[in-house]
């Protein structure tokens, strides 16, 4: 880590805490993810993996510690951070069509209506949804609807992505495409990624790296792992492989707080 | 497919055998009516016929380019439409204006909430003899009386859906870097769309009232309410019916048109 440059270093968090009250929710958390990596973050429930999140895209304010990104300190919600929620149902605004509920983000670009409309369309051709444009959230499925809100997080073409447990509620072949589809972007796009989920075995399969929270309150970081698996990600073939075998049991020991 | 189109059809069939059935009951009550005012025969309970061939030859037996509307309907009623139409206007976008600003303020909402629910609790016609002194008798006064009146529902109906707009999508709004008006167009108004409405029915009901009751008063010179008065002071109680009944008409359609305009804005947003 320590060759890494400052360019390199997309998100840096420095001693960062939290806490609600009395209520110590993070502890000393320090952490600096390099440009383009898509990092897992996994814990128990209540680990306070969502507030660290929060606190990342600026929408707490942060306790301890600082935050910066590209250089940057954290004080309000950064330029150029897309977020993908859980509740897909309800981060999405059911009274605009899909294509304008893509489109919003847009608006403050300065682009003409018919350009928005465009730009929208070409993403959500991206994540395979081009003939739901004129539809309405309602009107779609769970896993339609992540799509819908991950095509709205990428039409900025944001530099950080947060994802707070995205596939969390869908069940489980959905949720093996759309972690496809989220490596495919990620893969072609670059984008850095920090992904919060509670799924051991996600969090393998999906990341370049997975940092565990230990259980709260005062979570901290108690695993930070590299995850190399030979040859590309695939559904089937690598869950299968002893290094997944090897690596998710060393997640899933930490997540317990186990000793290794 | 044939299973939504079945459950389609179905619906449509449910819809029109309850349509068919309120049509039916509608016509016996009226049928009721009309043989027992005829059997009782008495000068003060005209029947229903009567009353419609009277409102008939009253306002709608005009020429055909006055829309059949008579000189008398063209006197009385639209004058009382039209006071009616911008006090409900103003106390529209007043409400909906002052409801959004209070609601999206936590200090504003806890400040203004017990001022808002005294003046709620006030009955409005009470109200109107205070703005017979401010504004002297005419359609300013009841212009004034209605949009005073028919504002609160609005008003504290918009400042409660505002204030209850989804936090996480005011989050979403917030990582979208949304800016104030289009946080109020996108999210706030639309959240709040659907108790907009529930006050916007009950300061429709509440213009009509105002509508007719500030046209009861001295000083005013046409209008339905002004009808109602001078044909009772003329015992003409043939009139008077025909006026009542058309306020029953007017309150109905306009409240249709609210309907289905709400049905517009808010089928589109279904699940909110």
């Amino acid at each position: 880590m320590s060759h890494t440059t400052t360019e390199d270093r997309m998100l840096q968090l420095s001693s960062v805490g939290q806490h609600y009250g009395d209520h110590q929710v993070l502890h000393d958390i320090t952490l600096t993810v390099p440009a383009g990596q898509l990092l897992c973050v996994v814990g128990p429930s209540g680990c306070g993996k969502s507030t660290l999140l929060r606190t990342i895209a600026g929408l707490l304010p942060v306790g301890e510690g600082t935050i910066t990104i590209d250089g940057t300190p954290v004080t309000g919600v950064p330029d150029q951070l897309a977020v993908v929620f859980q509740d897909y149902g309800r981060s999405l605004f059911p009274w605009l069509t899909v294509r304008d509920n893509v489109a919003l983000p847009l608006r403050r670009r300065g682009l003409g209506r018919t350009e928005r409309r465009a730009e929208a369309d070409r993403i959500l051709d991206r994540v395979g949804l081009s003939g739901a444009a004129r539809r309405h959230p309602w009107q779609l499925s769970g896993g339609m609807q992540q799509r819908v809100a991950i095509a709205r997080a990428l039409v900025c073409r944001p530099t950080l992505l947060l994802m707070d447990e995205p596939f969390g509620s869908l069940d489980a072949q959905t949720r093996e495409d759309l972690e496809d589809l989220l490596l495919e972007v990620h893969r072609t796009e670059g984008t850095t990624i920090v992904f919060v989920t509670h799924d051991i075995d996600e969090s393998v399969y999906v990341g370049d790296r997975v940092v565990v929270l230990s259980p709260g309150p005062g979570s901290k970081i108690v695993l930070d792992l590299s995850v190399r698996l030979p040859g590309e990600r695939d559904q089937i073939v690598s869950r299968g492989l002893p290094e997944f075998v090897a690596l998710r049991a060393e997640v899933g020991r930490a997540v317990r707080g186990q000793a290794m | 497919m044939s299973a939504a189109a079945d459950a389609r059809t179905s619906r449509t069939t449910i819809a029109a055998h309850y349509a068919l059935l309120r049509w039916t009951v509608l016509v016996l009550a009226v049928g009721v009516w009309e043989l027992a005012a005829r059997a009782h025969g008495s000068v003060y309970f005209p029947p229903p016929g009567r009353i419609a061939r009277h409102m008939h030859e009253l306002w709608f037996s005009g020429p055909a380019r006055h829309a059949f509307l008579t000189s008398a309907a063209v006197d009385d009623i639209l004058p009382s439409l039209g006071r009616m139409t911008a006090g409900f206007a103003l106390a529209a976008v007043a409400g909906i204006v002052l409801g959004i600003a209070v609601g999206r303020s936590r200090r504003a909402y806890a400040l203004c909430n017990p001022v808002l629910q005294f003046a709620r609790a006030v009955p409005p016609p009470a109200l109107v003899p205070v703005f017979v002194v401010v504004f002297a008798f005419g359609t300013p006064m009841q212009i004034a009386s209605i949009a005073f009146s028919a504002v609160w529902p609005v008003l504290i109906n918009t400042a409660a859906g505002a204030r209850n707009t989804d936090p996480l999508r005011l989050d979403v709004a917030a990582v979208l870097r949304l800016n104030t008006a289009e946080r109020l167009w996108f999210l706030v108004l639309p959240s709040a769309l659907p108790r907009i409405f529930a006050g916007l029915r009950l300061s429709l009901s509440l213009s009509l009232i105002l509508m007719v009751f500030s046209e009861l008063l001295p000083g005013t010179a046409n209008g339905i309410g002004f009808t109602l008065t001078d044909a009772q002071t003329r015992s003409d109680l043939l009139t008077v019916w025909a006026a009542l009944v058309l306020l029953g008409v007017l309150g109905y359609l306009l409240n249709t048109g609210l309907l289905a305009v709400e049905k517009r804005l808010i089928g589109r947003g279904k699940a909110i």
